[in-house]
């Protein structure tokens, strides 16, 4: 055919309907899924945010204009924002900026460590009690339904206090208490494929239940879960920081946002400063988060691609 | 000669993020208190023609016409709420399923009586009376019963009646059905079109038949237009449908397996692309 | 009939129950090597139902199944899947929305152990008349007609001698349902294939089967050949009913 002759763009290549390999057809979905993405302003704005954060949290001892542990406690005592401190000093000395940017390492890594631990267990809970059904969905819903039961927050408390307080245990702490809902998610999302005809014809192919879930339907349940993990972070920094602002996350000298708003709690009235900066950085990153969350809830939902 | 609809050159069109999709591109055709079927594949753009009749088109597509007039007025020139009320009121339309047009969570007599009460002005009483003489005109032997059930209790059958029994109890003058017996058994299907043809024949409505099924539609309609790929190739008289001059037609009709006769391989329809030009 | 042939299918009183409601009622019929036996009925008549228990994706309480001589248990086995391949009525919902053609015909292959997996499936989709341009679609980016070759792909891509058919063209339009049904009998005839077919349109049946079983409310209501349907020649009168309903509307002369 003539086609080859023709220079293509690179757009066209990746748009195309009959992609003549493997890899072509995956970037093709993947730019379809982007170009989706990126039509959505605020979701790229939420992406931004997080490449930021990314960025800040790698390049922390290139933007750090000062040491985010030793404080100069004779000169710089809860300084106001302005001049050497940008955003001012706390009751230590220490610049609040380089604390900050210290601090997002901190934030991404519990985000990523809870999210990598969390997400798959969840997935596979769910995705195994949805498609076996019958008493193994009852017992792995029930066991998911006792974590429901408590409130994320006091349960993590109760697993830090067993373990311990320390940033290593506040991640176990919070991953083993957010894995329940991406259970329930993923265990609704393979109720409403198990049943489905492309499924029946993977059993007939005489698949095995294993190969089943792990390979046709998992993959499935992966957009919305992407989406509810990405929605949850925001809540994840939150309990982190909860746990910091108790004294049971991150201990000092730790830059951790929660714990940094704790410290400022004590001068909230004179030196707003010391607490509202950590807040606002928390309030920027959730919302990216959020933002992030709901861009990709519209470009992975598979409801779309049917039209 | 008194025409109930006009249709000249209506085009509709869908932007997508690849372009501009034509769906329906230039249809001209008079109705009048007639039957009049719109047979055509997937894609031929005779679902989205009955839509942008009855004002239904989704709102990014644009409509454009030389003229689409019903009984005198301009349907693309009269205001939103002057279409709302015209909808449903004079022109009604009959979907496919109608497990997706009834409202779940209401009872079948109460939709009837809802959309009674919000074209004319009836006291209750008398909206319900004439429900149930509705229901009773789509041969539903118990209306008293059926009135007060749900759509979920209902059979796809006893469904696509009741919804047709909504959509005719306004006493509309125009009726646009969209495959109205497509997601029905054979043998309901009939009763259904009985049904309709009585009621079509009664009150002296004109019909637009929209379905994919040549043999149905030829069965039912005084006169059939042949869509492909947004445009009318052919438009006859029902009787003469077996001397149909368009190759497309000719083999839309060919292309089905019959009682009786022994075709294999059944012969099928080469397309040619100046049909869609 | 010859006895001394083994019946490719062979299904006896067979009963199947989801929770209360019995959807077969001791239903059975023998379908011989090489054959093509239809299944007609209205919806809920359970012509469906006996397809896929057959396929073992209803639960069967009552009854046995026999496949070329070996009766099936409960569960089936892989050996079951290479000698019984299934293709379904919705080709927008039997193919993986997430997978390309690729990925949809190389899983049966590696299920099964296959060795010569490219040569299979260039194979495959050429026997449907698809050619290799079609490999590394989505089902996306498929028409109707491209999906339900596909799907008939898949399921021959193992070789089986029993193809189990769920109105495999109901859902197409009528030029194409044509092309598929022409490709299905071509198929039978190349692979010498034992053809179960289940529709609503009689006509279809009779134009693909040689024998058919007209089924009502999970039973049987009459067993028949094709030509005797041709030809009109019924017992029952719910048979003659589908038949006379199949021939299009008839407007009641009296009242004109």
């Amino acid at each position: 055919m003539s086609e080859i002759a023709k220079p293509i763009s690179r757009r066209e290549w990746l748009m195309s309907d009959r992609p003549q390999s493997r890899m072509q057809a995956r970037l093709g979905r993947a730019y379809l899924i982007w170009s989706r993405f990126a039509s959505n302003r605020l979701a790229v704005i939420g992406l931004g945010i997080i490449f930021a954060l990314v960025l800040v949290a790698l390049f922390a001892p290139l933007l750090a204009p000062h040491s985010p542990v030793a404080g100069d406690l004779r000169n710089a005592r809860l300084l106001p924002p302005g001049g050497d401190y940008w955003l001012g000093t706390d009751d230590q000395g220490r610049d609040i900026l380089s604390r900050l940017i210290y601090g997002s390492r901190l934030t991404l890594y519990v985000v990523v460590l809870v999210a990598i631990i969390a997400a798959p267990i969840g997935l596979l809970v769910g995705t195994i009690a949805g498609y076996a059904g019958g008493w193994v969905d009852a017992i792995l819903m029930r066991l998911t339904d006792i974590f429901l039961a408590f409130p994320k927050l006091i349960l993590a408390l109760a697993l830090v206090a067993a373990l311990g307080p320390g940033i290593e245990n506040a991640v176990i702490a919070i991953a083993v208490t957010s894995w329940p809902p991406y259970a329930r998610i993923a265990r609704a999302e393979t109720l409403t494929v198990r049943n489905s005809d492309y499924i029946a014809a993977v059993q007939l192919m005489g698949a095995s239940p294993m190969r089943i879930v792990l390979r046709h339907i998992m993959p499935l349940c992966l957009s919305s879960l992407i989406v509810r993990v990405t929605l949850d972070m925001a809540g994840i920094i939150l309990v982190a920081a909860g746990l910091g602002f108790l004294g049971l996350g991150a201990q000092p000298p730790l830059p951790e946002w929660g714990a940094m708003i704790a410290s400022g709690r004590r001068f909230i009235m004179d030196q707003w400063w010391v607490a509202a900066a950590p807040g606002f950085a928390i309030l920027i990153v959730s919302l990216g988060f959020n933002l992030l969350g709901d861009g990709l809830r519209d470009a992975l939902d598979p409801r779309g691609n049917n039209q | 000669m008194s025409a109930l609809l006009t249709v000249k050159d209506l085009r509709v069109q869908f932007p997508t993020r690849t372009g501009v999709v034509d769906a329906v591109r230039g249809v001209s055709f008079t109705l009048g208190r007639e039957r009049l079927g719109i047979v055509g594949e997937s894609g031929s753009g005779k679902s989205q023609t009955g839509r942008a009749i009855m004002g239904l088109t989704p709102h990014h597509a644009k409509i454009t016409a030389d003229t689409l007039n019903f009984d005198g007025m301009d349907l693309l020139d009269i205001s939103a709420k002057e279409r709302r009320s015209l909808r449903g009121n004079r022109i009604a339309m009959i979907l496919q399923d109608p497990k997706y047009s009834l409202n779940p969570v209401m009872s079948i007599g109460r939709q009837i009586v809802e959309t009674l009460r919000t074209h004319e002005k009836v006291s209750k009483a008398e909206a319900r009376k004439r429900a149930l003489d509705m229901l009773a005109a789509v041969q539903i032997r118990d209306p008293e019963r059926v009135f007060n059930l749900h759509p979920h209790e209902v059979s796809g059958g006893m469904g696509q009646r009741a919804m047709i029994a909504m959509m005719l109890v306004t006493g509309p003058e125009l009726l646009i059905a969209d495959e109205p017996t497509s997601a029905l058994d054979v043998t309901v299907q009939l009763d259904v079109l009985r049904i309709l043809d009585n009621l079509v024949r009664d009150r002296g409505m004109g019909l637009i038949f929209i379905s994919h099924d040549l043999r149905l539609v030829s069965s039912f309609c005084d006169r059939v237009i042949v869509m492909y790929a947004g445009r009318i190739v052919e438009e006859i008289a029902a009787v003469d449908l077996k001397n149909a001059k368009h190759p497309y037609t000719r083999g839309l009709m060919n292309c089905m397996p019959q009682i009786g006769t022994d075709r294999h391989p059944l012969p099928v329809l080469d397309r040619k692309p100046e049909w869609a030009a | 009939m010859n006895n001394l042939q083994v019946a490719a299918l062979s299904v006896e009183n067979l009963e199947v129950k989801y929770d209360r409601f019995r959807a077969l009622r001791g239903v059975s019929l023998d379908v011989q090597q090489g054959e093509s036996f239809g299944l007609v009925g209205e919806s809920g008549s359970g012509k469906s139902t006996l397809l896929r228990a057959v396929a073992g994706l209803a639960p069967v309480t009552g009854g046995a199944i026999t496949v070329n001589g070996k009766t099936l248990g409960s569960s089936r086995t892989k050996a079951f899947y290479r000698e019984v391949q299934m293709v379904f009525q919705d080709p927008y919902g039997s193919l993986h929305p997430r997978q390309t053609v690729d990925r949809l015909l190389l899983e049966p292959l590696v299920v099964h152990g296959f060795a010569d997996i490219e040569k299979r499936i260039l194979r495959a989709l050429d026997e449907v008349g698809l050619g290799s341009s079609f490999r590394f679609r989505y089902s996306h980016q498929l028409s109707g007609g491209q999906r339900q070759r596909v799907a008939i792909a898949r399921a021959l891509i193992l070789e089986p001698s029993i193809l189990l058919l769920d109105e495999p063209t109901s859902a197409l339009d009528a030029s194409v349902q044509a092309e598929v049904l022409n490709l299905l009998e071509q198929i039978r005839r190349d692979r010498k294939l034992t053809f179960l077919m289940v529709s609503h349109d009689l006509a279809v049946v009779t134009h693909m089967c040689d024998r058919l079983m007209v089924m009502q409310n999970g039973a049987e209501v009459e067993r028949l050949s094709a030509t005797d349907l041709a030809r009109h020649v019924v017992k029952e009168d719910y048979t003659r009913n589908l038949l006379l309903a199949s021939e299009g509307f008839v407007r009641p002369e009296a009242s004109i």
